[in-house]
């Protein structure tokens, strides 16, 4: 078998793990938005979720967050009742998304923080409502700094998502076993495998930087 | 049963109790990984670092793409190309050595990242100040430098030992019996994940707890005296 | 003096151990500008951050437009502490210019100025880009609409300050310092707007500064701060030309006379 051949479907598992990627970076960064100002929130009940959450992802590792929702969740459904047994495709998105989110809240949450707090004062002597102050002051200065950090985080997660191909999601570390297993040509299939994440990677890496500029425009003007 | 210990499936707790021991087991394999993978990443790192230094672009230029290549890879995909194409070259480890060499070489590009910053970041102005007290430039790096940089390395380097500890039950997929492993075979056989999985999760919490806790301590306890850390 | 629109009423203000304000008996009248001085950390800018809600006090009671600031009135006109709702109903009446301007600096100068109109006041986007336009006129700035505040000097980016705090409509100004973080070539355009601001409009105005000339010629009533009481106060000339207290004299001879 020539390596050539390899390219289809490897392409193929290539194309999961961009959907995997996007999709649970795109929730990461919602969980992220969520908690990591739910930790910043005056409210007890809101704050002690949000801190609960963020320490219990960030605490454990992705693999035992992952098979607890593929393997444990549905036994625990099991005794309540109901039927918690989640596709491999879900329960993969959402440990991704969990565990990256966790991490993200603690940038969002640093990055709301350093906003200066004569900025709260501005916008207090103007009468904004807390709610206009988070939305039209803090968080539009906040997130061009968290923007390097999340750039990290996202290729973080496109490495992270080797991991789904543990519970049978044919991502790209998947169709590298498959293909490894009916060949044995592990050499070429790894180091096929290992360029075509990092090609990935530095896409990722690019679309960031990318966004970085887009959202923060405004910190580039000089006098 | 698993390392000679039997299991109670009498009730929930009687069943966490009898494993908790055959856990432990798995923890002590997962400390004794995250340690050497640490050791192996401190040393490759220091070698990345010395690379990169390089006054030659033909030296430094490809240490830097080596060092994005290990960070931008998967820690899975690097583990299988070591175990599965190290032996056809004839280098045939244990599982549990590949694993943590596996270990060492993604992080080796992290510790390469903070050794750099950490020197540069004291290098810069120092050196120049050294040099105009005709201080030897070995001297230099060795009572000037290196004493003020450790204090920004050492933190940095403890919480990528915490991260490693993370990335351990990635081992598992090449047999490595650590923690996580040993709970999925324990659930494999009684069809109840949800209780040495759950325990998983709240040993490694109390782990990077403690961890966590030991770096901040690390941190307070550093002698800083002499320059100003952000 | 007409009714004060500004009352402190043996007001205390504590930082931890170190008192700010100790029991502040203070009046500012309707349309009156009025002038604080005095040597650093003598409670001055703590009076205008009071007033504009951004410390809280310790004892006593702050009347801004004949109603506690600070506090509610219960039944049997007992005060309660205000909630936030009373609190923003009085801010309605204050606008402040800061030290350090404290412009948004993600927005560009027109929506600086049009940002709280539009969704504090419920300014539909015409009314508040012509207010913004007919105050970045009146300030010199029209020009500068498009541009971020990183793009203007010190005091352009406090003349927009000005403008952003006139355009909520306050009844007071409040001004902390304003010229303190200027290039002293470009404090004379700041004071001029404020001048001129003091002309046109019957605005209730109280500044804080270290602009000793200004003082003199723009207030109706200058407060010298010592200790966080009002040492001695009067008209320009009575403090300017013969203090009574010997502290007041010291600290103008040293501000006046800065080499020797």
């Amino acid at each position: 078998m020539e390596w050539t051949s390899y390219v289809g479907p490897l392409m193929q598992g290539a194309w999961v793990t961009v959907e995997l990627t996007v999709y649970s970076t795109l929730l990461g960064g919602l969980f992220a938005f969520l908690f990591g100002i739910g930790k910043l929130s005056p409210n007890v009940l809101i704050k002690s979720v949000s801190v609960a959450y963020i320490e219990i992802f960030r605490g454990t590792s992705l693999l035992v967050q992952l098979f607890w929702l593929y393997f444990a969740l549905p036994v625990a459904g099991d005794a309540l009742g109901i039927d918690l047994r989640l596709a491999p495709v879900t329960a993969g998105v959402m440990a991704l998304a969990l565990n990256i989110g966790a991490y993200g809240a603690e940038v969002v949450r640093g990055a709301i923080q350093s906003v200066p707090h004569s900025q709260y004062e501005a916008a207090k002597a103007l009468n904004f409502t807390p709610r206009q102050v988070l939305w039209r002051i803090s968080l539009p200065q906040a997130i061009p700094e968290m923007m390097p950090t999340f750039g990290n985080l996202a290729v973080q997660n496109l490495k992270d998502t080797a991991l789904v191909s543990l519970i049978s999601l044919g991502d790209l570390a998947f169709r590298a076993e498959q293909i490894r297993n009916f060949t044995q040509d592990s050499t070429t299939v790894y180091t096929l495998v290992l360029l075509m994440y990092f090609g990935m990677a530095l896409v990722v890496t690019a679309l960031m930087k990318l966004l970085e500029r887009y959202v923060g425009q405004w910190r580039m003007v000089r006098r | 049963m698993l390392f000679g210990i039997e299991w109670d499936t009498s009730g929930g707790w009687a069943f966490a109790v009898s494993i908790l021991p055959i856990l432990l087991h798995g923890l002590w394999v997962t400390i004794q990984a995250t340690v050497l993978g640490f050791i192996i990443a401190l040393i490759f790192g220091l070698v990345l670092a010395a690379l990169k230094g390089a006054p030659t672009r033909f030296i430094a230029w490809p240490a830097k793409l080596v060092t994005e290549f290990l960070r931008d890879t998967p820690l899975l995909v690097q583990l299988f190309f070591l175990y599965y194409v190290l032996p056809d070259y004839g280098l045939v480890f244990p599982a549990f050595l590949t694993g943590a060499l596996a270990l060492g070489l993604q992080y080796s590009a992290y510790t390469s990242e903070v050794y750099r910053g950490g020197l540069e970041a004291v290098a810069r102005g120092q050196r120049e100040a050294a040099r105009a007290l005709s201080l030897s430039p070995t001297r230099t790096f060795t009572h000037i430098i290196l004493p003020q940089a450790i204090p920004r390395i050492v933190p940095a380097l403890g919480n990528y030992l915490v991260s490693i500890m993370k990335d351990v039950p990635v081992l598992s997929v090449v047999t490595v019996l650590e923690m996580l492993n040993v709970a999925k075979i324990i659930g494999d056989r009684t069809f109840n994940y949800l209780i040495p999985l759950s325990m998983v999760g709240g040993l490694y919490l109390i782990m990077t707890l403690i961890a966590s806790y030991g770096v901040r301590y690390l941190d307070t306890r550093l002698p800083k005296h002499g320059l100003p850390l952000k | 003096m007409k009714d004060p629109i500004i009352k402190f009423d043996k007001v205390t203000k504590r930082f931890g151990k170190v008192t700010v304000l100790d029991e502040l008996d203070f009046e500012v009248g309707q349309g009156e500008k009025v002038t604080i001085i005095g040597p650093s950390g003598s409670g001055k800018s703590t009076v205008l951050r009071i007033l504009m809600t951004l410390e809280k006090i310790n004892g006593g009671v702050v009347y801004v437009g004949g109603d506690p600031l600070w506090h509610e009135r219960r039944s049997g006109n007992k005060l309660v502490d205000a909630r936030e709702p009373h609190l923003r109903r009085m801010r309605e009446q204050m606008g402040m210019v800061f030290q350090q301007f404290n412009l948004f600096p993600h927005m560009s100068v027109l929506r600086n100025l049009t940002e709280a109109p539009r969704c504090v006041l419920g300014l539909s986007k015409q009314d508040a880009t012509a207010r913004a336009e007919e105050l970045l006129e009146m300030v010199g700035l029209n020009e500068h609409a498009d541009k971020f505040p990183g793009q203007l000097s010190g005091g352009q980016q406090q003349r927009v300050g000005i403008a952003r705090a006139l355009a909520m409509r306050p009844k007071i100004m409040l001004f902390d310092e304003p010229t303190s973080a200027l290039d002293p070539e470009l404090v004379g355009e700041v004071l001029n707007v404020i001048r001129s601001i003091g002309a046109k409009h019957d605005l209730t105005m109280l500044m804080v500064t270290h602009e000793m000339h200004f003082a003199r010629q723009f207030s109706d009533r200058v407060c010298f701060f010592d200790k966080g009481k009002i040492k001695e106060q009067g008209t320009p000339e009575e403090i300017f030309t013969a203090p009574k207290e010997e502290r007041t004299r010291e600290f103008l001879h040293a501000v006046l006379n800065p080499d020797e």
